[in-house]
């Protein structure tokens, strides 16, 4: 069974439709790039597998582990294993990065019936992981993302993502606002995860990020439909020849 | 033509029970002649309402319609269920003196463990047998013309009267603890703090019913003077029966040098005031007043401040915070009056309010009055829901929705909760908070 199926998807934010039937498969420890211009619709994607409200889904559906995921709330998602690293991930003054990080997971083992994990082990996986990310104790300490670069917070997300554990992770423009070396160690940390038979759906606009998280498949979208897929070459050919030809084609 | 004033009945009501309940007010001669004067005060005035420009929001005609009977003295049975309210408060490591139905209980109470450089009377026991003069004036006050507190001085039947000496650095946190036993009737409480030059103080003041008290009325005021580079910490938790009414005025006066560091927090009540009347008295005085009310079903909550920076050279800050669900409404009042002299004042105010749902209400009224020219104020007031994209964020990373907004609520309060300086106390406002927000539907 594959981990996840986008099934002839159509969805409408406001009357206007952005997803025209897209169908995408993804299956265990696969990493999946999916590319386009702005406005293409890649970002809806992820918001829409992530369960954001705001969206309407007007056709088609998607299956995760075989369940229907469109029925489940965003929160039953993350627990089922689905993690979606944000573009621009919020600030919220007030609830310290640790409590944030406990509750989330606690809340996550409970809807799977798991016990929840006890402080010295909960402390002890967090400090193991943050050092991997380079991420100091203060930082911790401080509100979710209050005060945070922008690589800081990107290495945030990625801490989420090894704590949480998830079975498939979209990455929605991660490298948006990082210099090379946050991108580095952002994209390191992603590729450990990896590494343990995680699947990955990178959604990005340049080629770049791909240079050192290198997917299996490149899907290329235009205009809410995937115009075009095959392998990490993809993505090179894109570079050196642009979106447009695929406009052309999406229309 | 002649046009008959008629009273509302809700007046006529209050003059009988005053009338019937005058023969137990403590005290006579002055503290009666006082007393009388208070009551014609609240008689020609009635229950302050809409009209009247500080309670606009909170009309007493209609939310209290009348003052109910005098509480009763407690009896045994009554002491007895006010130690089970005692028993189960939160906050334990405190020199307590309880106050039951309005009378003070000596024997729920702390008293052998007052720290050196305490004196504790019992307003009833002034009221009773000190000179003409002294009692007398523990009902009068200047500060303010309020209708509630003349009739709070009317009515007032005990309290606590503590000094405080000079230089005294006390340990534990003096916690007066209010307790209502009988439904349907009212307490009046008077109690009187003075707190010597440099001394440091913790005084907490708790609102609480015993089991099954019901649609009781609390009129509570507190008193207090502050020396010369006092410290003073003040607590308050109104944990009211959820039916009941909590009418309570603080006037407080600062010395030079002082710290006054307050704050309020109000889960309780069906229907409650808080007015604090704050008067900068020496320069270089501190004041932060802060607040978190909790409201919900048709809870009605009410904060009015009302800042006095009489002199130069004195900070004021406000932090007020409410939390508004189902039918509640929060009312927010904050005056602030920088008089002629009372150049180089430094007074910010800033209350937030957070609405849970569509019918719920606050009103937020931060107002600035300044004669003098040389001064820093500001005020700000927002009203809004809970942030979506913080919301979607905490969900998308697996907390349920009431968790989640749970979360983004303790965070809310919780920065008006800071400013607590004793860790006990902070906890139990976390808590308080947190057994709030456990209990939304």
């Amino acid at each position: 069974m594959p981990l996840l199926e986008v099934k002839n998807l159509q969805v409408r934010v406001e009357e206007r439709e952005i997803l025209h039937g897209l169908s995408l498969t993804v299956n265990e420890g696969e990493v999946h790039a999916i590319m386009g211009p702005n406005g293409s619709g890649k970002s809806t994607l992820s918001h829409v597998i992530a369960g954001k409200p705001g969206y309407e889904v007007t056709g088609g559906e998607i299956l995760f582990k075989g369940e229907d995921l469109l029925a489940m709330s965003p929160d039953e998602r993350a627990a089922k294993g689905v993690f979606l690293a944000f573009q621009y991930p919020v600030e919220i003054p007030g609830v310290a990065t640790m409590t944030f990080l406990r509750t989330a997971l606690n809340a996550q083992r409970k809807a799977r019936g798991e016990p929840e994990l006890s402080t010295p082990d909960f402390l002890k996986k967090v400090r193991s992981v943050a050092a991997s990310l380079n991420i100091p104790q203060e930082m911790l300490r401080r509100g979710v993302n209050v005060g945070f670069s922008g690589g800081e917070k990107k290495r945030n997300e990625v801490l989420q993502m090894a704590l949480f554990e998830p079975s498939i992770c979209i990455l929605d423009e991660m490298d948006s606002g990082l210099d090379i070396d946050a991108l580095r160690i952002a994209a390191d940390g992603v590729n450990a995860l990896r590494s343990q038979g995680r699947a990955m759906v990178v959604i990005t606009h340049y080629q770049r990020l791909l240079n050192y998280i290198v997917p299996d498949y490149v899907h290329v979208m235009s205009k809410g439909r995937v115009v075009k897929s095959g392998g990490k070459d993809l993505a090179l050919e894109l570079e050196e020849s642009g979106y447009a030809q695929f406009e052309d084609q999406a229309a | 033509m002649n046009v008959a004033l008629v009273k509302p009945t809700s007046d006529r009501a209050s003059g009988e029970s005053f009338a019937a309940a005058r023969s137990r007010l403590p005290g006579s001669g002055v503290v009666s002649e006082v007393r009388e004067a208070a009551f014609a005060e609240f008689s020609k005035r009635g229950l302050p309402h809409r009209r009247v420009e500080e309670w606009k929001y909170t009309d007493l005609r209609v939310m209290l319609r009348e003052v109910a009977p005098l509480a009763v003295n407690p009896d045994e049975a009554a002491l007895n269920r006010a130690a089970a309210a005692v028993a189960s408060l939160d906050v334990t490591d405190t020199c307590k003196l309880v106050l039951v139905d309005g009378s003070f209980a000596p024997h729920l109470s702390d008293v052998a463990s007052l720290e050196a450089g305490v004196r504790l009377h019992t307003l009833r026991e002034i009221l009773e047998t000190a000179d003409n003069s002294t009692r007398a004036d523990l009902l009068r006050t200047n500060a303010t013309s309020d209708v509630m507190v003349a009739l709070n001085a009317a009515m007032a039947t005990d309290g606590v009267v503590l000094g405080v000496d000079n230089g005294v650095a006390l340990k534990r946190p003096i916690h007066i603890v209010h307790i209502a036993t009988q439904s349907n009737a009212a307490s009046f409480t008077r109690s009187l703090i003075k707190i010597g030059e440099g001394a440091q103080v913790t005084l907490v003041e708790s609102f609480v019913a015993a089991p099954d008290a019901k649609s009781y009325q609390v009129h509570d005021a507190l008193v207090s003077w502050a020396g010369d580079g006092a410290n003073v910490h003040h607590v308050r938790l109104v944990e009211d029966a959820r039916d009941a009414s909590n009418i309570s005025t603080a006037i407080v006066t600062l010395g030079a040098k002082t710290q006054f560091n307050s704050f309020s927090l109000t889960s309780g009540s069906a229907l409650s005031r808080y007015q604090a009347f704050v008067r900068f008295g020496g320069e270089e005085a501190v004041a932060n007043i802060n607040g978190v009310n909790l409201l919900k079903d048709r809870q009605h909550g009410d904060t009015t401040l009302v800042l006095d920076h009489m002199v130069p050279h004195c900070d004021s800050r406000e932090v007020f915070r409410a939390v508004v669900d189902d039918r509640a409404h929060s009312v927010f009042q904050g005056r602030i009056n920088v008089h002629p002299d009372a150049q180089k004042t430094d007074a910010k105010m800033m209350t937030r309010a957070l609405l849970l749902s569509d019918e719920a209400e606050a009103d937020n009224k931060p107002e600035l009055e300044i004669f003098a020219d040389d001064v820093q104020c500001g005020h700000g007031a927002t009203t809004g829901a809970l942030d979506d994209s913080l919301l979607f964020y905490l969900r998308a990373r697996g907390l349920p929705e009431k968790e989640a907004q749970a979360l983004l609520i303790q965070a809310f309060v919780g920065e008006a909760m800071e400013s607590i300086a004793d860790e006990q106390l902070r906890e139990t406002a976390v808590a308080t908070a947190a057994r709030w927000l456990a209990t939304r539907g």
